[in-house]
């Protein structure tokens, strides 16, 4: 999927301004911002609800404007929260853009029960929309996304009114879809949650692009000071002030945090390399570690320095 | 900007997946508003309107007898154009408000046509769908209201049916067409199905006639550019001979040209059959192009 110098404006108020970004392969990148930033703008002119400005938005070198049909033939989509029609059951609804899609009708029935079981529905397939909760709904529109088994799939804040579970699940399957070669392009409030699930990051704010790159070389290039990376260290058995204390005077360590009794927030100087040797020299310590990763404070940290600086 | 480029092997998906026509589409649309209608409250409030309606007369034509409807003896022309007088009209404007007044702003109202738009389907494919469905169903109240009406009269009169009734007939279905375009002009004008319903209402039931007794009395000028001057020909059709288009009246003193005077104009039968048709395909490119401009915010 690629914009083209995509710009949209609501009267004087600039939504989106010459926004350049090109996505390939079989991945999943997160598109961040804070409210109004133009995230939700830019997945509407991909998605053909509203019309760019200036400039194209084109998924397989077709521009989505102009052949809608044949842009998203092969892209799930999942904009905001939809409704659906509350007398239809989820088999209904699924139906519908089953028919829509062209799935065959003797696939259809099985795809539709996969759909719904993927997103942990399957009892309520006969139930009528109208009484589910707003997380049930969220579920049955990812369900619609996925339906077809697109290889692009753009989703605007997709774990909107789930709770935790939902959200995890929400997770699994797009973890699960990275594995199955598929794009998933995707959109969220929740950085926890792209750090555990995106392999790129592109931020935007003031409808402008502020960064799009590997969630590490961005986390590496804007967290903290730009020169430090922070990472969160998992322990079998109670830190005390001896851990503690070995593990900051590892080499390249600036400081160390401790987060609860079992885990630790480390700073360090450096980049990859540095990493891994810092991870070496841990499990070499025999002090007890069991896990070593990004920190998920680290994109925070990276999202608020990216975003005050535009301020 | 960084831009990554990998090789990376072909998604195994939509395999046996074609997708339909833009036309194909169009019917599944249909298909399932039509579902969505039957489900509804509104298809089954409007039904039973009809129903009530058909059967107080009916009540009332087996209580009063057949005469006070048809005269005495019994007139074939009489009869239907007194059925006729009483509903269908209204029902044409009920269905197009009830099927067509919030089609395309309850998608954008509810929230529905997120569920819809974000997929491989041309605008154009779900207004026509959408539109289709609403003639369907109003269909099915209309001919509801014509089984009635004819049951009646077969009891009461045999197979006498009157071809004015036919005529009648096909008017009726010309009116529901321009009436569903109108009404799914201002269901894509507006995003809130309130607006969109209330102003249709207002137009259909009253705002049209009101305006053709303004522009037909005050500015002496023939409403052919109103619905429901057009829409006259569904009734007037009973009269035989047609009546003029043009009458002039005069009351008051001073005869011979002295007195005040009133135009009425009466639709031709082709001049109704153009004035509806028109509002139908200026009405429906209008409402047409409005939806596939709107935006999704």
């Amino acid at each position: 999927m690629e914009a083209q110098n995509l710009s949209k404006n609501y009267g004087s108020f600039t939504a989106l301004s010459d926004l350049n970004l090109k996505i390939e392969g079989a991945k999943c990148v997160g598109f961040l911002g804070p409210n109004g930033a133009g995230k939700t703008t830019t997945l509407k002119i991909f998605t053909d609800m509203i019309r760019a400005t200036k400039g194209k938005a084109m998924i397989n070198d077709i521009t989505v404007h102009e052949n809608k049909r044949a842009a998203l033939e092969h892209c799930g989509t999942l904009i905001e929260s939809p409704e659906i029609y509350p007398s239809f059951t989820p088999k209904e609804a699924l139906s519908f853009i089953a028919e829509i899609r062209g799935i065959p009708r003797a696939e259809r029935s099985k795809r539709i029960d996969n759909a719904l079981a993927e997103v942990k529905m399957e009892e309520w397939k006969d139930k009528k929309v109208g009484k589910f909760s707003k997380g049930m709904k969220q579920r049955i529109n990812i369900a619609s996304a996925l339906l077809s088994e697109p290889d692009l799939i753009i989703l605007d804040e997709p774990t909107t009114g789930l709770d935790p579970r939902g959200m995890a699940e929400v997770r699994d399957i797009v973890k699960s879809l990275k594995k199955r070669n598929r794009l998933i392009f995707m959109s969220s409030h929740l950085l926890p949650e792209v750090s555990d699930v995106c392999d790129e990051v592109a931020m935007i704010d003031h409808g402008k692009l502020l960064v799009y790159d590997t969630l590490s070389n961005v986390i590496s290039r804007f967290s903290g000071d730009g020169s430090s990376t922070i990472i969160e260290a998992g322990f079998s058995k109670p830190i005390d002030d001896r851990i503690t204390g070995i593990v900051s005077k590892a080499q390249g360590v600036i400081s160390v945090e401790k987060m609860d009794s079992r885990n630790l927030k480390l700073k360090f100087a450096g980049g990859m390399e540095v990493q891994e040797r810092l991870l070496e020299d841990l499990v070499s310590m025999r002090i007890g570690i069991i896990s070593f990763r990004a920190s998920g404070s680290a994109l925070e940290d990276t999202y608020l320095n990216l975003i005050k600086d535009t301020l | 900007m960084q831009q990554q480029k990998e090789s990376i092997p072909p998604a195994a998906s939509l395999e046996g997946n074609k997708l339909p026509t833009s036309i194909g589409q169009v019917g599944i649309i249909a298909k399932y508003e039509i579902l969505n209608y039957f489900r509804s409250r509104r298809f089954l409030i409007l039904l039973a309107i009809t129903l009530i309606i058909a059967l107080a007369l009916t009540v009332a034509i087996a209580y009063y007898g057949a005469s006070s409807l048809a005269g005495s003896p019994l007139n074939a022309l009489g009869f239907y154009a007194g059925w006729y007088s009483f509903a269908p009209t209204l029902i044409v404007v009920f269905c197009s408000v009830f099927f067509g007044g919030d089609a395309i702003s309850g998608e954008f109202q509810n929230k529905t046509g997120y569920f819809l738009v974000g997929n491989p389907i041309r605008r154009s494919s779900i207004y026509i769908g959408k539109w289709i469905a609403a003639f369907l169903a109003s269909l099915i109240i209309m001919g509801v209201y014509t089984a009635v009406t004819v049951v009646n009269g077969l009891y009461y009169l045999g197979t006498n049916i009157p071809s004015q009734y036919g005529e009648a007939l096909v008017f009726t279905l010309v009116y529901l067409i321009a009436g569903l375009g109108f009404t799914f002009l201002f269901s894509s004008l507006f995003k809130s199905s309130s607006y969109s319903i209330l102003v249709t209402i207002i137009l259909l039931l009253f705002g049209f006639s009101i305006i053709d007794t303004l522009v037909t009395n005050l500015a002496h000028v023939e409403p052919w550019f109103s619905l429901s001057y057009g829409s006259g020909i569904v009734s007037n059709v009973f009269t035989v001979p047609y009546p003029p288009h043009q009458t002039s009246l005069t009351f008051g003193p001073g005869g011979g040209g002295g007195g005040a005077g009133l135009v009425q104009y009466i639709a031709t039968i082709p001049e109704g059959l153009m004035i509806m048709l028109g509002y139908f395909v200026v009405t429906s490119i209008l409402g047409l192009l409005l939806f596939e401009r709107k935006e999704f915010n």
